[in-house]
């Protein structure tokens, strides 16, 4: 074991280099608590990121900490056993020689010392597992072997989770049924995740932070909201791009029953009950559901016209442009930011500036973040 | 002058062989299949030539245990002609009716050495071999000889050991080649001290020491030779069953490390 | 006719024990390494596949004799060189029946890939323990299967034994030899039985080890 320490609790992570012809260069700093999904592309680089992460692949020229522990540098590499990692990978890649029961805790033995994080019995009972203890891993399905993968990695005790596009293997079905136990464990646990991803949907419902990566180099990392909401990014630039907003229950009304939510600058109703007063939920704007008025419409059925100020105005190809609006006018700081897609005809037509207060009709707001925080 | 010999020996091989495969042959020139002992080896490539020089018959030979040879020939192997190791497998060949009548004869008679690749172990220096005690001392820890079972040449080191009087004390340190070739190889790499093998392979290798155990300490290893049937007709077998009892072929039996029988 | 059976018994089995204990380790280097001199080992290994045994066995005769350095060591250790002893027959089989016990285990490791060590890795498996807990349960049916080729192998084998060996009754003279001295000096009846013996043990040997590794297959896929 390497005992060098620096002073930081996060995770310092800096890889150059190339590995089988492929060039990555990446540098960034997270914090020791969150969902961070590393986000791009197939073949961008992720995944080669997080085996770095994990040691299961070396650069040559990387700097890596934990937690202040120094887990590699120009001099040493620490190799994988040693370090205190979780990894998921894509495929479940359950042990065919053992059962569940001995899958599950292959990794709680050989922790040493007091790195549990988790004890075996509520493993089980937060992934749903009890029925399936004492059997084998065959015939089992694809989102039953991956809860098992996830246990197992839990139970070793890390202080670092990694996931490899964990559900990329999964089908529709087996997604659904797999997301709402994730979402569970990341809110209980208290480590840092990593998950590699390059479905939006997926990194809407889980991540906090997110990295973004192309070609072997990270383009952008922050708060998922911030990130998702850049008009700049190629992300942003997609059909079917949406921004996340986080946002708190507070009213219910029985007779229609919509609820109301509290977001940073302003208030949004939601059809249906959500969940309890005061419980917090994220949920997510397609950017083409925004239409825009630079009075606040009299009449319409809309029934979010929401004040808003333009932060940022971005041409795209098509026709098409992208504002970045935060909610709130001008007077009010810090709103929560959204996309806004409409036609550069539009933008033309109503002379739209950076600055400028507005009003944003937004059709229709889908829930991401599905379960309450404890 | 050696060298010339062999490239004239040669030349004539090669003409001999191109003319038989290629050209029409003569109707004199014919070729006969022989099956030899392994023990014969060297001898009957040393026959051939001298045959072929005199006839221009072909000889073509094929080497194996006289046992094996044998099992081959009641299968029905196209050998015209049976030069064995023993006595007893060309008469159960007459036998079992495979062979030309009366033509079964003992063509040679191998001896035994016993063999040390020690230049001076078997350097006995007017002692007798009973008086130095050499077998049965410590510094002999392995004696190797042929399968008695199997090989006439182990039948008569086994013999030859019960004469001495010193089978008993030396049974423990016997260890047995399958053929007496294998024999003189378990000494000759050094892993027997001391072999009983035959004196034509002795005499084939000019290192180490041997002693010839006399005539009278084992029974004749008689040789014999048969016709079979297969060969009845064939003018070159005939003529090298003849050629086998010539003066010429037992200039060069004797010199390579075997005996003419005495009739 | 027992001594013959017992000893072709006791020989395969310790064989196939060496082989186990010694050949596991190979076969895992061969299926691990990216030496690049590593297939020319293998090469080595798989030699008794295709040399005859009697090349084998003079060879062996000639490296375990007194002149060389392996003799001269045994002879300071044990008083004696390993030819013509029992000893020595087990090193001869050892390395004859090598390619197939170290063969099918190595096509065994093949077989598991990268993934399963790797997973082990993040759960805090260090290379020997993965290799025990991981590599070695995955690969039981090549081990299986290893383990009965060697030991049939080993339990048919003739030239290198027939050379080394020396024949010598109850050390040395194991089945294949007793029913080849049979069928050399006419005793057919004798040889009939050993032969028609070996004959069904193999065809044993051969099929419950087709069906175990097919059940055992079928448990780890």
């Amino acid at each position: 074991m390497m005992n060098n320490m620096i002073s930081s609790d996060g995770i310092i992570a800096r890889f150059s280099g190339s590995l089988e012809n492929f060039d990555l260069s990446a540098e960034f700093t997270l914090p020791c608590k969150g969902v961070t999904a590393l986000f791009g592309r197939s073949g961008c680089g992720k995944t080669t990121i997080l085996r770095c992460l994990a040691g299961l692949s070396h650069m040559e020229q990387g700097f890596l900490s934990v937690k202040g522990h120094v887990w590699q540098d120009d001099k040493s590499c620490m190799p994988t056993h040693q370090r205190p990692v979780g990894f998921v990978f894509q495929e479940a890649s359950l042990f065919a020689h053992l059962s569940v029961k001995d899958n599950l805790v292959f990794g709680q033995k050989r922790t040493v010392g007091n790195g549990s994080i988790i004890e075996l019995d509520e493993t089980v009972t937060l992934l749903g597992l009890e029925h399936l203890l004492s059997r084998s891993v065959h015939n089992l399905s694809g989102g039953e072997r991956q809860r098992i993968a996830i246990g197992r990695a839990l139970l070793s005790g890390p202080e670092l989770l990694l996931m490899d596009e964990p559900l990329a293997g999964l089908d529709k079905f087996s997604k659904d049924e797999i997301i709402p136990y994730l979402d569970r464990l990341f809110k209980k646990l208290d480590i840092p995740v990593i998950f590699v991803s390059h479905d939006t949907e997926e990194v809407e419902r889980l991540a906090d932070n997110m990295i973004l990566m192309d070609q072997g180099k990270i383009i952008a990392m922050g708060p998922l909201s911030e990130v998702l909401s850049d008009p700049t990014l190629y992300i942003a630039k997609g059909p079917r791009t949406s921004s996340v907003i986080d946002v708190e229950i507070v009213s219910f009304s029985e007779s229609d029953r919509i609820s109301e939510v509290k977001v940073d600058g302003g208030v949004l109703q939601i059809p249906g009950q959500l969940g309890p007063m005061g419980s917090n939920h994220r949920i997510s704007i397609a950017a083409n559901d925004v239409s825009l008025a630079r009075e606040k419409p009299s009449e319409t059925t809309i029934l979010n016209v929401i004040p808003t100020h333009i932060l940022n105005i971005h041409l795209l190809e098509g026709g098409r442009v992208n504002l970045l609006l935060s909610i709130g006018h001008q007077d009010k700081k810090d709103g929560a930011k959204f996309i806004a897609r409409i036609t550069q005809r539009s933008l033309l037509k109503f002379d739209f500036t950076v600055g400028q207060d507005i009003y944003a009709q937004i059709k229709s707001v889908s829930m991401v973040g599905g379960s309450q925080t404890v | 002058m050696y060298q010339c010999k062999r490239i004239f020996c040669l030349v004539v091989f090669v003409f001999a062989f191109t003319s038989a495969v290629m050209i029409t042959p003569p109707a004199s020139a014919e070729k006969v299949s022989v099956a030899v002992a392994a023990n014969f080896t060297a001898t009957a490539k040393n026959l051939a030539q001298a045959f072929t020089v005199n006839t221009g018959h072909e000889v073509v030979l094929s080497f194996g245990s006289t046992g094996k040879l044998f099992t081959q020939i009641i299968h029905g192997a196209p050998f015209e002609v049976f030069l064995a190791a023993d006595r007893e497998r060309p008469k159960r060949a007459e036998q079992e009716g495979l062979t030309v009548k009366g033509s079964r004869f003992t063509y040679a008679q191998g001896k035994i050495v016993l063999w040390s690749r020690d230049p001076n172990r078997l350097n006995l220096e007017g002692t007798s071999l009973e008086q130095s005690g050499i077998i049965e001392s410590d510094a002999i820890t392995r004696l190797a000889i042929a399968n008695p079972k199997t090989a006439p040449y182990g039948r008569a080191a086994l013999e030859t050991l019960t004469k001495l009087g010193v089978y008993e004390k030396v049974k423990g340190k016997i260890v047995q080649g399958e053929n007496v070739a294998q024999t003189y190889q378990f000494a000759y790499t050094g892993n027997a001290e001391l072999a009983i093998v035959s004196l034509a392979q002795a005499a084939l290798n000019t290192g180490g020491s041997h002693w010839v155990v006399p005539r009278e300490l084992y029974a004749p290893l008689d040789q014999q030779a048969v016709l079979l049937k297969r060969g009845a007709g064939n003018n070159a077998a005939n003529a090298f069953m003849n050629f086998l009892k010539s003066n010429e072929a037992a200039v060069i039996i004797r010199k390579l490390g075997y005996t003419i029988k005495q009739e | 006719m027992w001594d013959p059976i017992w000893i072709t018994v006791k020989l395969a089995f310790i064989t196939t024990l060496i082989l186990l204990i010694v050949g596991t380790p190979i076969a895992w280097w061969l299926a691990r390494s990216k030496a690049w001199w590593k297939e020319g080992v293998a090469a080595i290994v798989a030699l008794p596949i295709v040399l005859p045994p009697t090349v084998m066995g003079f060879y062996l005769l000639i490296a375990l004799g007194p002149d060389s350095p392996i003799g001269q060591l045994t002879t300071q250790i044990f008083g004696r060189t390993l030819p013509f002893t029992f000893a020595g027959i087990v090193v001869g089989s050892v390395i004859y029946s090598m390619p197939f016990v170290i063969q099918p285990i190595r096509n065994a490791f093949d077989a598991i890939g990268e993934r399963p060590l790797e997973v082990a890795a993040t759960l805090r498996a260090s290379p020997i323990d993965t290799f025990f807990s991981v590599a070695l349960p995955l690969a039981r049916p090549g081990l299986l299967t290893g383990a009965v080729l060697g030991f049939a192998h080993t339990v048919g084998e003739f030239g290198v034994i027939l050379m080394i060996g020396g024949n010598i009754p109850g050390e040395t003279k194991v089945l294949s030899v007793a029913i080849y001295d049979h069928v050399e000096a006419l005793e057919w009846g004798q040889a009939h039985i050993l032969s028609a013996g070996l004959l069904v043990f193999s065809f044993v040997v051969i099929l419950s080890m087709m069906v175990l590794e097919k059940r055992l297959g079928r448990r780890l896929k």
